[in-house]
């Protein structure tokens, strides 16, 4: 057993508590303009059968060669995941028939892939993180697809994704319940999409996971798994796991067996079915595809990919954490999605004063621009206030011109209206007044308006915030709230 | 115009550049050859206006003086090979009227160097067979017979068809393939000239797939010098079959008449079998002799591992095979026999489609991929295969430069003779040949006799890697000291 994996949450049954053991293939479709094997388009939603090339179809006398952008993808990954990167590997040919697999195989890669052992740090509620480890990676082709609703006799195939480089990411069986492994798809995800490798569109199918459950007593023998095929939602898998891990427990609770079989999740029932038995299982008949040599690269390749690794979200977590003083949990947020921490960081590029400025920038992302899009249903890419906007009002709050309270009325007009910050502060009086005998005027106004107010607060010197709530009030907001304090320190002798 | 049909390449050659013919008087002589040898079956499509087009495009580039390597000679090609818009079937039924939208590279180059396409050669189906007798076409007849005899011989195979129409004087040369002996076996069969080239050296792209590790193309022509004028145009990278081999492909005629002086020949004593023919046994020690005559030392040599070769072979390239054609299965091209489930369309189409022997191999090639046999089948045979390898690779190192061996077991025999009730009776066929395939090495077969009977026997030439030139330097010797064998015509 790994000791780094996190004891997950226990299921209660009759019989007492049940431990989950969850591992997980991720199959990623490669960011490449050509396929695995074949200068075929990658492109989605084409005319069916529109980016078949002859290899594709699997013509007679047709050869596979090698996409090496697909290679370097792997690679790439392979480092994101930290894993051992194998300058040899083998291409293998795993048989079977179907119509979406026009060779009568698929090439992939089975004894020798190209990336071995690694690991991902997922982070869980509350600040806590679970390290899984990965097996292994390894490139193969993706298949085509049937059309079973054309013709009332007849099946119909697009064999446009036919070939398309996925790469299969196994992990190891170190997830322990339904929250490590949404956390851990979401954050292999989040991986993928930093490296550009995959885009991790888990609707269009780019990223789909087979998960493989099985039950045992906490620190008992490994129970027999079952393999929850092709999910391709973050919220399935973690309700598919739930039900998977009952309907085991009550299974064995019941004096009965589990079947090693392979089941589907049904997302409109929530439930899982069985798909095909372990005596139904194909036998692959995998050996090295013969007409591939064997897939070699130097070191220096592999440490040249490792000197243009972008910053990966750990990296990021971590940097935000220590030179800009947010907390975990804050830089966990804005890194946790490529998009947030690009737009993030566009922020904090226009900011004046960083030092000063840049913990205020996180709390606006997070709070007021992450909090409004969500309420809108919106993306970060879409976002109706620019990087530059958020960080022009971020910047007038530190600066003192206008008040947290004025800002978020800034930011409604910037969502709403678009705009310079900046000079639509100017244009609609939006300052805050710092001009002391002004706010003096409105301090003396509001003490001599009331005396039993002035009396109680030299009493209790707490009820001084009824007085600056009223002079905030006067000044329609933009009188500053430090100095609307000192005054009424001075002028109350409190 | 007979004539015109018994020249070598190279005094053809000779003839077109000093306007002695013209390509399409070249073509049209072999045309009416073709036609008046159907009883042969060595065609299983003839393609006389695209021969003619070609003659006459040719011809004008003659003219202009831009003729290439091969222009107007007049060339048969193994239906393995994908022809653009000319139906390709690898002579089975599964492919039925398959027309290839794509031109193999080997026949790409052909054409490029001036060659002109008269039509497709039988084949056994998918080359699997040594006989040319799996064709969905029918068998090919050998033009040899015996003497005074009328019983109708095979060509051998699975090249049959290309051996066959070079020996009947129908091309000038073929292009075939060799598995495990089907350029070689052939061409020992009809007293032709056939190379199966260093595993690399010709581009398998566009050749219908066999056994991917062993598959390599090459020439079978009535000379050894016409051998190397074909070699050279057919050899060369392709970016497009990742194993073909990325180096300059050498002027192979210029190593024809090179002397052999003090080369080292091995003798190999594991190829002495137990109730080896008599001829054939003679015919080794005489081309041994021709060999010593020309300069060159003989030397005895072992390849310990040699009996293991033909056992490993049945499960490598039955292996690769079954996996090969998977894609036959009724779905995108060739023979459909329709069904009411996808189960049910493979099952019937595969069983239409496929010949017997077929079908044994690809059930031989699935049963040592399957899950508890892999181990003790496919993955020992590649262990055998790396020691055969070896055993090449030790014989070299002690500066062997070429192995010379009897090509086959027999002279060729009759057709429905053997194989009937065991089929591994056909399989020993290529005990010579098969070796060469699974070390990767390149081999030549030339004629140097015949038996007592009169049907062509001929010798086996092995050599080092992407060392042809040798082969061609040795082979011409042979030649030069056996004389040339022609079949009288019969047909």
């Amino acid at each position: 057993m790994n000791v780094s994996v996190k004891p997950g949450k226990l299921i209660k049954g009759q019989t007492g508590d049940w431990e989950v053991v969850i591992g997980m293939e991720i199959h990623a479709q490669v960011t490449s303009k050509s396929k695995l094997f074949s200068g075929a388009s990658t492109e989605f939603g084409g005319e069916p059968n529109s980016h078949v090339s002859l290899v594709d179809a699997a013509m007679p006398g047709m050869l596979p060669v090698i996409n090496e952008e697909c290679v370097r993808q792997a690679v790439l990954t392979g480092l994101g995941l930290n894993a051992q990167i194998n300058l040899r590997s083998v291409f293998d040919r795993k048989n079977y028939f179907y119509p979406d697999s026009p060779q009568g195989y698929q090439i992939s890669q089975y004894k020798s892939p190209i990336v071995g052992e690694g690991e991902v740090v997922v982070e869980l509620d509350g600040g806590k993180t679970a390290t899984v480890g990965i097996e292994r990676l390894h490139l193969e082709q993706d298949a085509g697809k049937l059309l079973h609703d054309q013709s009332p006799t007849m099946s119909y195939v697009d064999l446009n994704r036919c070939g398309v480089a996925l790469m299969e990411i196994v992990s190891k069986p170190d997830i322990r319940d339904a929250e490590q492994a949404k956390a851990y798809v979401t954050k292999l995800r989040s991986i993928l999409r930093y490296l550009g490798t995959c885009d991790g569109d888990m609707e269009k199918g780019s990223l789909r996971a087979d998960v493989n459950v099985s039950v045992r007593k906490p620190g008992g023998p490994l129970g027999t798994r079952c393999e929850i095929k092709n999910m391709n939602s973050i919220n399935f898998i973690g309700q598919a796991i739930e039900y998977e891990a009952r309907r085991q427990i009550e299974i064995i609770e019941d004096g009965g067996a589990i079947d090693q079989e392979t089941r589907l999740f049904d997302p409109n029932k929530g439930e899982t079915r069985s798909m095909r038995s372990k005596e139904e299982a194909h036998d692959y008949r995998y050996f090295p595809d013969p007409d591939l040599l064997p897939l070699e690269f130097t070191q220096s390749y592999v440490d040249e990919l490792r000197s243009k690794l972008p910053e990966l979200p750990d990296q990021k977590k971590a940097r935000f954490i220590e030179s800009l003083g947010l907390s975990p949990y804050d830089a966990g947020v804005l890194v946790a999605e490529r998009e947030s921490a690009v737009f993030f960081e566009t922020v904090l590029a226009g900011l004046a004063d960083k030092a000063r400025d840049s913990k205020l920038a996180a709390n606006w992302v997070i709070n007021e621009l992450f909090g409004r899009l969500n309420k809108e249903g919106q993306e970060i890419t879409g976002s109706p206030v620019s990087a530059a906007q958020l960080a022009a009002i971020v910047g007038l709050i530190g600066e003192g011109t206008i008040s947290g309270k004025i800002a978020k009325d800034l930011f409604e007009i910037v969502w709403t209206e678009g705009g310079d910050p900046r000079e639509l502060v100017d244009a609609r009086g939006m300052k805050q007044v710092t001009d002391l005998s002004a706010i003096e005027k409105v301090v003396d106004d509001i003490i001599a308006a009331n005396p039993d107010k002035v009396a109680q607060a030299k009493a209790k010197p707490q009820l001084a915030g009824w007085f600056v709530g009223q002079v905030m009030k006067q000044s329609g907001g933009k009188a500053n709230p430090q100095a609307v304090n000192d005054l009424l320190k001075a002028k109350l002798g409190i | 115009m007979t004539d015109l049909t018994s020249m070598t390449i190279a005094e053809a050659k000779a003839g077109l550049a000093n306007k002695s013919f013209t390509s399409l008087e070249l073509t049209d002589a072999h045309l009416a050859a073709i036609e008046a040898a159907r009883s042969l079956n060595a065609f299983v499509l003839e393609t006389p206006d695209q021969a003619r087009a070609m003659a006459r495009a040719v011809d004008a580039r003659i003219a202009k003086g831009e003729g290439g390597p091969l222009a107007g000679i007049p060339l048969g090609i193994k239906d393995l090979f994908a022809t653009k818009d000319v139906r390709t079937t690898a002579c089975s039924k599964i492919l039925g009227n398959f027309v290839p939208p794509y031109e193999s590279t080997v026949t790409s180059q052909l054409w490029r160097d001036g060659a002109v396409m008269l039509g497709k050669l039988n084949n056994d189906e998918f080359a699997m067979g040594s006989s040319n007798e799996t064709s969905c076409f029918g068998p090919v007849v050998n033009p040899w017979r015996r003497e005074g005899s009328n019983t109708t011989l095979v060509p051998g195979g699975s090249s049959g068809g290309s051996a066959s129409a070079v020996a009947a004087l129908l091309c000038m040369g073929a292009t075939a393939t060799d598995t495990g002996g089907s350029i070689r076996q052939p061409a020992a069969f009809t007293a032709t000239v056939g190379v199966k080239p260093t595993y690399g050296r010709c581009s398998r792209w566009g050749i219908v797939a066999f056994a991917s590790s062993l598959d390599q193309a090459g020439p079978i022509a009535r000379t050894t010098r016409d051998a190397a004028i074909l070699m050279r145009s057919m050899a060369g990278h392709d970016p497009k079959d990742t194993t073909s081999v990325d180096r300059d492909v050498p002027d192979y005629e210029a190593a024809i008449g090179k002397s052999v002086k003090g080369l080292k020949i091995g003798i190999p004593k594991e190829y002495r079998l137990d109730g080896m023919p008599v001829e054939i046994e003679k015919l080794w020690t005489e081309g041994a002799a021709w060999l010593k005559a020309a300069g060159a030392e003989l030397v005895e040599v072992s390849l310990p591992h040699t009996k293991y070769a033909l056992p490993a072979y049945y499960i490598v390239a039955p292996a690769e095979a079954s996996s090969n054609l998977a894609r036959y299965d009724g779905v995108r091209y060739g023979l459909r026999v329709p069904g009411r489930s996808i189960g049910e369309l493979y099952e019937s189409t595969r069983a239409e489609g496929f010949g017997d022997e077929v079908r044994r191999r690809v059930m031989i090639g699935t049963y040592v991929l399957s899950a508890g046999y892999y181990d003790a089948y496919y993955l020992r045979a590649q262990k055998v295969r790396t020691l055969i390898k070896k055993d090449f690779e030790d014989c070299f190192a002690k500066g062997v430069s070429a192995i010379l061996t009897p090509a086959t077991p027999s002279a060729a025999f009759g057709v429905g003779e053997k194989g009937g009730a065991d089929p591994v009776e056909m399989y020993l066929n290529d005990i010579f040949t098969v070796t060469v395939n699974m070390a990767g090495l390149p081999g030549i077969a030339v004629p140097a006799g015949k038996d007592a009977q009169g049907l062509p026997l001929g010798l086996q030439l092995i050599g080092r890697p992407f060392d042809e030139e040798t082969l061609f330097s040795l082979g011409e010797v042979l030649e030069q000291a056996a004389g040339r064998f022609t079949p009288p015509k019969w047909w």
